[in-house]
């Protein structure tokens, strides 16, 4: 009754995106990788980010978190602008976020066991039994808690991307990377992946950034699809707004075909004149 | 658990191992192991050239080691200088009237101090002084004197100084 | 050819030196750091140290055994195999120790660090480090360093230590000198602090060379796996002639 009501939460605050990304332009050897991208992933939604191989997708997820720096533009994460930040306020941002790699990246000296507490040990003090106890709750989420004593090479590509989702999940972050999480996945743990994505979502209300092209697959789990081609964003929408196809670029990318607006051939020389053959 | 065990035994086996090699080096292949382990006392030897005598170089008897060069000094007035030996409190038997000499061993090792023992019935005590001795052999100097003894059309130029 | 008439190969060269300081500056910055993980620290050395004491030991015990052969031939037509002894434990204290440990360690401990920091780094493990917010400068690499600084001048000890005992297996076991006289030379003419100390120092300098080349070709190598079977050739190639180059100019101002 008396209790001082706990200080809500700026309405605004809630609202504002998670992280917003304004006038992102990178070159990468040479080649223009983003040329002015703006893009907004709300709090608590599963965003997806699609596009062709090779558009810098995964480069996108480095800027986010860090590790690449764009040529110019701004990339505010949590109201915190990404490269003013020194290098521990980056990596107290970092234990706030999971990152599930596209080739899982498990340590190859430690077991499971080990590779999924290996956050915790790093930045937490806890006592063994409590550790042992997250750890193995979260390695029973992805279904591998009989696999804990495994060394990561004893695993199949599958289980090894289930062990580093649970490695991404351990810290119970605010925002989880998803990078192609579905390549390669047989469809029973594919399923599994989509529905863990989903209850994660859902349950604890985390954001999630989801980078992959099988639109299957993605139409599932994400809120918002943000297609990227030729170094901007050419169309956003839900999953069923984009799967009409309304425009050249979903059109091509959904239905996969080679002529469009992406070019499926790399730049090159004219064809004929390279074989020798023109007149 | 038992993994990180074995590591660390190892590692420490490792670093034992490394330190014990170490230690056997330093002590027991180098001057430190001339260091006398007991007691010991000191006498003390003039000489006019020490060549090249270093501390800690043996003193020996009949060729056995029985002490070290404790010190080596200038005395002032006489300009000559004093070596300390340092002499093994077990052998207390070395009669005050034995001789000290500087010798090489071998032709080109290192140099160490001779006792050749006297016959006098009382023995050397502490801060006792050696009244006879004989300096360092120059190699330059018998060279010089040889020089100068088998051609006396070219005399040397300090070999009217040098006292016969 | 093709090598030569590229443009920037000595550009290239001199690149990479200044990388590699760089990269010395960036793991002394990571030391503090890295010092949390001492349990790290401690399974490399094991790693870089205990695991390469078999053939540290064997090599020392034949080298002692070549150094005691050769000498005692050389040594018998000045009629000076009394200063067998001396000899054998100055070449070894001062040079063969430190540079041939250091050479054995390149090829086995180096190498074996190449390979896996450049594997680590193939496999987006570094990377994975970064997004769990742990430095891999400071959980990787460091502890190699100085696990590399703490193991090889231990290692360049027992190397010496076996040594001495091959040589006194040969001169003395096998062609007959005296014991005594073996001892006694070397003991009267070694001294603690310009003769052992020296190597040890030495051998540390060389075990600092050596892990940095290592995990300095390691961790920039290209991920790919041509690209890490070439790093793991350029750290045996590079940590050779850095260890003689750096034994030369130590020697100069140590002695």
């Amino acid at each position: 009754m008396n209790a001082t009501p706990a200080p809500k939460p700026d309405a605004a605050a809630v609202h504002e995106p998670l992280i917003r990304i304004r006038g992102l332009r990178t070159v990468l050897n040479g080649k223009t990788i983003f040329d002015g991208v703006d893009l907004d992933i709300p709090r608590g939604r599963v965003t997806a980010v699609m596009g062709p191989s090779g558009t810098g997708k995964t480069t996108l997820i480095r800027h986010i978190t860090g590790q690449l720096r764009p040529d110019a533009g701004e990339i505010v994460v949590d109201g915190q602008s990404v490269w003013k930040l020194g290098r521990d306020a980056l990596f107290d941002l970092r234990e706030k976020i999971g990152y599930l790699f596209q080739n899982s990246a498990l340590l190859t000296d430690f077991s499971v066991f080990e590779n999924v507490a290996f956050p915790l040990r790093q930045h937490l003090k806890l006592p063994e039994e409590i550790l042992r106890n997250i750890v193995l709750t979260k390695l029973q989420a992805v279904g591998l808690r009989g696999a804990a004593n495994l060394m990561p090479n004893e695993l199949s590509g599958g289980m090894m991307r289930r062990v580093a989702l649970a490695r991404a999940i351990v810290r119970d972050p605010m925002l989880i990377i998803y990078d192609e999480p579905f390549v390669g996945l047989d469809p029973i743990a594919l399923n599994q992946i989509v529905k863990l994505i989903r209850t994660l979502n859902e349950t604890l209300g985390v954001t999630a950034i989801l980078v992959a092209h099988e639109f299957s697959a993605v139409r599932r789990v994400a809120d918002h699809i943000h297609l990227l081609a030729g170094g901007k964003i050419v169309a956003h929408g839900t999953p069923d707004e984009l799967a009409r196809g309304e425009t050249p670029w979903t059109r091509q990318f959904f239905s996969g075909e080679a002529d469009g607006p992406v070019p499926f051939h790399y730049p090159a020389p004219d064809y004929a004149r390279q074989l020798g053959l023109s007149a | 658990m038992a993994q990180r065990q074995s590591f660390q035994v190892g590692t420490g086996l490792f670093i034992l191992l490394g330190f014990a090699a170490l230690a056997y080096l330093a002590t027991q292949t180098t001057s430190l192991a001339n260091y006398s382990q007991g007691a010991s006392y000191d006498i003390v030897a003039r000489f006019t050239n020490i060549g090249q005598l270093k501390l800690r170089a043996p003193v020996k008897v009949a060729g056995v080691r029985v002490g070290s060069v404790a010190g080596i000094a200038l005395e002032p007035e006489k300009l000559d200088a004093k070596v300390t030996l340092s002499i093994d409190d077990r052998f207390d038997k070395i009669p005050d009237d034995s001789a000290a000499a500087i010798f090489t061993s071998g032709l080109l090792g290192d140099q160490y101090v001779a006792l050749q023992p006297g016959g006098s019935p009382t023995n050397f005590k502490s801060g006792d002084e050696v009244v006879l001795t004989q300096s360092s052999m120059q190699l330059e100097e018998l060279i010089g004197k040889y020089l100068v003894g088998g051609d006396a059309g070219k005399p040397k130029p300090d070999a009217s100084t040098d006292k016969k | 050819m093709t090598a030569l008439r590229r443009p920037g190969l000595f550009t290239t060269g001199i690149a990479q030196i200044g990388a590699c300081g760089i990269f010395l500056l960036h793991i002394l910055r990571a030391l503090p750091r890295s010092l949390r993980y001492l349990r790290e620290t401690v399974r490399q050395v094991f790693f870089v140290g205990a695991m390469s004491l078999t053939i540290i030991m064997i090599c020392g015990l034949f080298v002692g055994m070549v150094l005691g052969l050769q000498l005692y031939h050389t040594l018998s037509i000045f009629g000076g195999t009394a200063a067998l002894g001396t000899v054998v434990a100055l070449s070894l204290y001062r040079e063969l120790g430190p540079v041939v440990t250091a050479l054995l360690f390149a090829g086995r401990a180096g190498t074996s660090i190449t390979a896996e920091i450049g594997l680590m780094r193939a496999t987006d493990q570094l990377d994975a480090m970064e997004m769990m917010a742990v430095d891999p400068m400071a959980y990787v690499v460091a502890p190699r360093f100085l696990a590399g600084v703490i193991a090889m001048p231990l290692l360049a000890c027992i190397f010496n230590a076996l040594g001495i005992f091959g040589a006194h297996l040969v001169g003395v076991n096998w062609l007959g000198l005296d014991s005594g006289t073996f001892w006694s030379n070397m003991t009267s003419s070694v001294d603690v602090w310009t003769d052992v100390m020296n190597g040890v120092w030495k051998s540390a300098v060389f075990g600092a060379v050596c892990t940095l080349i290592a995990t300095f070709q390691g961790y920039t190598t290209p991920p790919t796996s041509e690209g890490v079977a070439y790093a793991t050739t350029r750290t045996v190639v590079f940590s050779s002639i850095a260890t003689l180059a750096i034994d030369f100019v130590m020697t100069a101002f140590l002695m």
